[in-house]
């Protein structure tokens, strides 16, 4: 079996599971654009080895698969430091979320404290509290 | 939104009844808190105490209610940088001019607020300095030389002899409350030893005043002898962070 064949296979299976995580919304759409375009690569090397050989010759790489090992490890980590940038952004925003929800919530039990009629509520123990 | 100064936000009526914070950053101190806000009360009457629950499992925050004290429940844990933020945005919110950072656990005396305060009429951020008096503050060598070594660097950062870096007992004024309400680190060593690199290289005046250390009042340490190697470690990890940063001028800062 001639390793194209594998590429061709790897690179079909993943585009299928990206198509299908897309469209059960668990991928949004600027990672699945990503994923798409890496899933592309591999299954045109894998249908057209020859570009790969050609691009290792004028690079003046001699094992043409160290050219996509090189090039497959950088993307991924290009990929996972970008996602890295991305969890630190998603991080401040959680806790910005947490602080303004701290805020907000002695905010209304203020309110509530000084709303007309908010002992007797207490004194019933209908005071629904926060 | 627009930038937040204390300026544009107005003393709203039963909100602020005074120009002081005390900001009591609490995990998991139910047992110490209200001996602590007693104490708050007695050292600082005029000021107001905000405690920030930072997702406490044990009731702090209905300790703290009890003893009378508004609650900021974070809605879990942030880390000591995350609750003081949240006090100090509260703080700036209401239009508050200082807010002071004490501890929950009893081990800052609240009568040294006032010194602390005063000390923010030539200063943005004020450091109540331990070590003044060694004998009844206890640390392993290996962390007290870590300290040491701290405070040397952030001294020459901040251009003024700062003894105690990783004290958590801090007044802030004005111009640092609006700076930290945007950009108070929640990492580790964040609210202290960052924090103070941070403010002094956006051109904030850090100044200490000496302060006693007491005794925990309840609970276990947060800190263990053992752990002096990886607290230097990571206390280096800190700094550099902090000086690679770019940096944030203070007065041209937005928090949303």
């Amino acid at each position: 079996m001639s390793p194209q064949v594998l590429y061709v296979v790897g690179a079909v299976v993943a585009l299928a599971l990206i198509v299908e995580m897309v469209r059960r919304r668990t991928l949004r759409e600027k990672y699945a654009v990503l994923w798409t375009a890496v899933g592309v690569v591999v299954l045109v090397v894998g249908l057209a080895p020859g570009l790969l050989t050609a691009a290792a010759d004028l690079l003046g790489v001699e094992v043409p698969a160290n050219l996509l090992f090189f090039v497959a490890s950088l993307t991924l980590l290009l990929v996972s430091v970008q996602q890295s940038a991305e969890l630190g952004r998603l991080e401040e925003r959680t806790r910005t979320l947490a602080e303004r929800c701290a805020e907000l919530g002695a905010e209304v039990r203020r309110l509530q404290d000084d709303a007309p009629g908010a002992d007797d509520r207490r004194r019933r123990g209908t005071d629904p509290g926060p | 939104m627009p930038a937040l100064t204390p300026r544009d936000v107005p003393a709203r009526e039963g909100g602020r009844a005074a120009d002081v914070l005390v900001v009591v950053p609490a995990w998991n101190e139910a047992a110490a808190l209200p001996a602590t806000l007693a104490e708050i009360r007695a050292g600082v009457p005029d000021a107001d105490v905000v405690v920030v629950d930072d997702g406490s499992t044990d009731g702090t925050a209905r300790a703290a209610r009890d003893a009378g004290a508004t609650v900021l429940e974070l809605p879990f844990n942030l880390g000591v940088g995350g609750a003081v933020r949240a006090g100090y945005r509260y703080a700036l919110r209401r239009g508050y001019a200082v807010a002071v950072q004490v501890d929950a656990d009893g081990q800052h005396d609240p009568a040294d607020v006032p010194r602390l305060v005063a000390a923010l009429d030539s200063a943005d951020v004020v450091v109540g300095a331990r070590f003044a008096d060694r004998r009844d503050f206890e640390t392993s060598r290996t962390r007290r030389s870590a300290m040491v070594v701290l405070a040397a660097v952030v001294s020459r950062i901040a251009g003024t002899r700062l003894t105690d870096t990783t004290s958590g007992f801090k007044a802030v004024g004005p111009r640092a409350l609006a700076f930290y309400a945007a950009n108070f680190p929640a990492e580790y060593l964040g609210d202290t030893v960052e924090a103070l690199v941070i403010g002094a290289r956006a051109g904030l005046v850090v100044t200490q005043v000496p302060v006693q250390m007491r005794p925990r009042r309840a609970g276990a340490p947060s800190q263990r002898p053992w752990r002096a190697g990886l607290y230097l470690g990571r206390a280096v990890v800190a700094l550099v962070m902090a000086l690679v940063r770019r940096r944030v001028p203070a007065g041209e800062v937005a928090f949303p």
